[in-house]
């Protein structure tokens, strides 16, 4: 059964000039952990405010537990639960105060679904009558998640909800969300963190309002055509640039501890074993080649090109 | 995972409503910006315009210069000397001097009499007082010889009880409902109108514009509750507030600044939750127009408090204005208020005097309201 | 990678009253190094690199950036570093040449040499046709880069960078590191001061900040393999784990 279905989606702003969301499909199955994965820019927000009827589409459909976004938003909206980017609860409200109150704005009560978030909602506990602005940024997100939780939607909708949560949070909020998928939720996260897309069921790809991809995180790292290789020197600058110099390197850019390359023929090992020396003759010292396998990362860089 | 059945406990949209209406007192009570402006600031401005403020003038220093030094002459003095509006100081002085005591700065006013006053009173039938003034300020030396006018025109007839007076016209000046003339029985009535719908206009445009803002407003839109709800809980808080603050300002002004309240207290209220209407359906509309605090702020100073000001009647009248704009102020809501206000407290008419203004009062409201509700955003865009 | 320090601290210090934000830190800095500054939010890390800027009094302890005394010499430590974070680079209402020349004359370049500069920028980030463009028009990841080239325009010893690639897409993310390489390579300290653990990839040596203390200095590669880790996040989270003050 698909929870949410989008059919050539497209919003544009400033009287049609900025397309933002450019003719986007994908389709979520019911209970799927779905990762919405893309910068800054790429179009997530705009898409989840579609999908929660807040903002119409200017061009094609999308219907949620099988409604209509553009007709029948109402009853969308007594179904859904909605994470909006940034804090979007009552900073002057206690913890309480705030899950009572969105409680109620859905038709029932904290104490009928207490069971539901409980996992969650024990660890603000200790909490519950400060006031909402004064949690850390890792309490505030579990905090709203609960009030999205509370009324047991049947789509949960989190726009970028670890943006600037400090990591250790970050990871206690995916473990959480791992423990409601197992409720049966269907579950849509964006996110610009390409290290959390491995943690989704299935994952779509988007930049500059259009998709790159959509797949298993598994699925598109197989989809990776070529062996990616990781290589690290002494001095990393200049490694980058002998390795754009060199004739055999199809693509080659920084990631970090290591500079990742593809080569535009599959290399034999002699021909690996060449290319080190033809590195170290260079000046390149303490040298280290090796074959990775590629991340998501990767693959967005990949499907960018 | 099978989870236990707990029995639901669903709010009806009352309850509901209610709930958003309490949410909305804790916003106001828990922030102490919103106290001070919705409480401090018209107990200030009452405040002000009641004692500092004010077009009367008190304590004015004057010089008498007696030349008669007669039983006439003093009795006028002694009147003048009793008044609060002058601090007499006698001193016989030359028209030179006179004048360089006007320079100085510190005397706005001379009256002389001259050497046979009262003989001449008796005996020619007509006298004659010199009064001087410092014209360089026109409205204070106006004020004040008027001041003293009327103070000798009432001792004139004291001066001739029992004296056959000679054939003449006689003016006979009373000031009607406020014979000392007194400057609060025109702002008290204006500053309540400029509060109420400041208040009501800056505070549910603010308070609403806000959850846009920080994004509350998104997580309500996407729920089942009917957003006008959202917006209409916002205004009963600050309904009932204004209502205390009213009360408060009415006492405050009976008590301290001796304002009468000649007519009904119950068409006061009336009247005021009147203006309140419209001023919280003008609140709404503006929250509606714009996204930023900033922009609700300066729309309801702007947009509400100058022509507040101009157009209500308390600070210019109304009647010296050109045609056009006299129009204008037919639009502006305090306008109405301010005459069913002073109406009703300070000469003591009833709804048959009033009602023509407080069913303009109350279209504003009906009218404002359908246009806010009618133009409620369901989505962002 | 010389062994002339460019930044020394000695328990560098800050309180505010009962409250110590930093703790006694101690560390050095070399010239043209990648010198990664991590820690959650709260941790003290906005602390330290305000004092390192010249920015804030530290309360005790002793510190040398570029050379000058961190009491005494703060307005040639400012004239000496850049600057740029992600919150604020540069003004949106202003065009790419204006923010230039603005920038560059705050850091005392003459009309000649802010010439010279502003072409040579402009035309190592391929952005010669958009000079007279409002920089509020150019993509978020053109103005990252420009920002930065704005930053060293005037040739710091060190530039302080303030999460500089959080939430920007991959291919944007690379040519800005490409940018802070090159830079490095000429001499320029970069200072680079991040939640985001993959940013501390790319850095050279990090040290981590817990509690407003320094819980780690080292090479990622070094903590990876102490800390039988992946990915530097994983570092962190075994650092962080028993962190009393929780980030807001």
């Amino acid at each position: 059964m698909e929870a949410v279905k989008l059919n050539k989606l497209v919003k544009t702003y400033h009287k049609g000039q900025v397309k933002a969301v450019n003719e986007v499909s994908f389709t979520i199955q019911k209970g799927e952990l779905f990762g919405l994965i893309g910068p800054d820019g790429a179009g997530k927000t705009s898409i989840f405010r579609m999908l929660t009827t807040l903002l119409l589409p200017d061009g094609g459909t999308a219907q949620v537990a099988g409604l209509d976004i553009q007709n029948d938003y109402q009853k969308i909206r007594s179904l859904v639960g909605y994470m909006p980017g940034r804090f979007s609860l009552y900073p002057d409200l206690s913890v309480e105060e705030n899950l009572n109150f969105f409680a109620q704005l859905f038709n029932t009560s904290v104490l009928a679904n207490y069971d539901f978030i409980k996992d969650i909602y024990q660890q603000l506990e200790p909490f519950k009558t400060r006031r909402a602005g004064k949690l850390s940024g890792g309490m505030k997100q579990k905090l709203a998640l609960c009030c999205a939780l509370i009324h047991r939607p049947a789509v949960l909708f989190l726009d970028e909800p670890t943006t600037g949560v400090d990591a250790v949070s970050r990871k206690e909020f995916w473990d959480l969300l791992g423990h409601l998928k197992k409720q049966g939720i269907t579950i849509l996260v964006s996110t610009p963190y390409m290290d959390e897309a491995s943690l989704c069921e299935k994952i779509a790809l988007i930049q500059n309002g259009r998709l790159l991809s959509v797949n298993s995180p598994d699925a598109i790292i197989r989809e990776f055509p070529e062996p990616l290789y990781a290589v690290q020197a002494g001095r990393m600058s200049k490694l980058l640039n002998d390795l754009r110099t060199h004739p055999e390197v199809k693509h080659a850019y920084a990631f970090g501890e290591y500079h990742h390359i593809t080569f535009h023929q599959p290399p034999t090992s002699e021909q690996l074993l060449q290319f080190n020396a033809d590195l170290e003759h260079k000046g390149n010292e303490m040298l280290k080649t090796l074959g990775i396998t590629p991340t998501i990362e990767d693959c967005f860089i990949k499907l960018m090109n | 995972m099978n989870l236990p059945v707990v029995p639901n406990v669903k709010p009806t949209e009352m309850q509901l409503f209610i709930a958003f209406v309490i949410k909305e007192f804790r916003h106001v009570f828990r922030d102490p910006k919103t106290l001070l402006l919705l409480f401090g600031m018209p107990i200030a401005q009452i405040l002000l315009f009641g004692f500092a403020l004010t077009n009367e003038i008190k304590n004015s220093e004057i010089v008498v210069c007696d030349y008669a030094n007669d039983e006439a002459s003093r009795k006028i003095i002694e009147r003048l000397n009793a008044s609060t509006n002058f601090e007499i100081k006698k001193a016989n002085l030359t028209h030179d001097e006179i004048e360089s005591a006007f320079k100085k700065g510190g005397v706005k006013l001379a009256i002389v009499f001259p050497a046979n006053f009262y003989n001449d009173l008796v005996h020619l039938q007509s006298a004659q007082i010199q009064i001087i003034t410092d014209a360089s300020d026109p409205n204070t030396a106006n004020t004040l010889a008027n001041y003293a006018e009327n103070i000798i025109m009432a001792s004139r007839l004291e001066l001739f009880k029992g004296v056959q007076p000679p054939l003449q016209i006689q003016t006979q000046v009373r000031m009607l409902y406020n014979p000392e003339l007194k400057g609060v029985y025109n702002f008290v009535p204006g500053v309540m109108a400029l509060v109420l719908l400041l208040v009501c206009v800056l505070m549910t445009s603010v308070s609403i514009v806000r959850e846009k803002e920080t994004g509350t407003m998104e997580v309500l839109l996407v729920s089942p509750f009917n957003p006008i709800m959202v917006v209409l809980s916002k205004a009963v808080p600050y309904f009932l507030l204004s209502i205390i603050n009213l009360t408060a300002i009415l006492v405050l002004s009976t008590a301290v600044m001796d304002m009468p309240i000649n007519g009904s207290i119950g068409l006061l209220y009336l009247a005021s939750a009147l203006l309140i209407l419209t001023a919280l359906a003008l609140g709404l509309l503006i929250s509606n127009v714009t996204d930023s605090q900033q922009t609700a702020m300066l729309l309801s100073l702007m947009g509400m408090l100058l022509p507040a000001i101009m157009f209500t009647g308390f600070m210019f009248p109304i009647e010296n204005m050109p045609l056009p704009l006299q129009i204008v102020s037919n639009i502006v809501p305090s306008k109405w208020y301010y005459i069913v206000v002073k109406s009703v407290m300070i000469k003591g008419i009833g709804i048959a005097g009033v009602w023509k203004e407080l069913l303009i009062l109350a279209g504003m409201a009906a009218v404002l309201l359908t246009i806010t509700i009618r133009n409620f955003k369901i989505r962002l865009a | 990678m010389n062994n002339n320090i460019v930044i020394s601290t000695h328990k560098l210090t800050k309180r505010f009253g009962e409250f110590i934000a930093t703790n006694e830190i101690t560390f050095e800095v070399y010239a043209g190094e990648i010198f990664g500054f991590l820690g959650a939010n709260g941790a003290g890390k906005t602390t330290a690199m305000r004092m390192l800027c010249g920015l804030s009094t530290p309360s005790s302890g002793e510190a040398s950036i570029a050379g000058f005394d961190i009491y005494k010499e703060t307005e040639k430590i400012k004239m000496n570093i850049g600057y740029m974070s992600q919150k604020f680079s540069l003004y949106e209402d202003l065009t790419v040449l204006e923010n230039i020349h603005f920038f560059g004359g705050i850091y005392g370049l003459s009309n000649q040499e802010l010439k010279e500069k502003s072409e040579g920028l402009l035309s190592t980030l391929g952005m010669q046709d958009l000079s007279k463009k409002l920089v509020g028009s150019l993509p978020l990841g053109w103005k990252q880069k420009l920002a930065f080239s704005v930053a060293v325009i005037h040739e710091p010893k060190i530039v302080f960078l303030d999460e500089p690639t959080g939430g920007v897409d991959p291919l944007t993310r690379r040519q800005f590191w490409d940018l802070i390489y090159h830079a490095a390579d000429s001499g320029i300290t970069i200072f680079v001061t991040t939640h985001y653990m993959d940013e501390a990839e790319y850095c050279n040596r990090v040290t981590m900040m817990v509690d407003g203390v320094i819980k780690a200095l080292d090479t990622p590669a070094k903590l990876k393999s102490q800390y039988n880790a992946s990915g530097m996040d994983e570092v962190f989270y075994e650092l962080a784990r028993g962190a009393k003050r929780k980030a807001d």
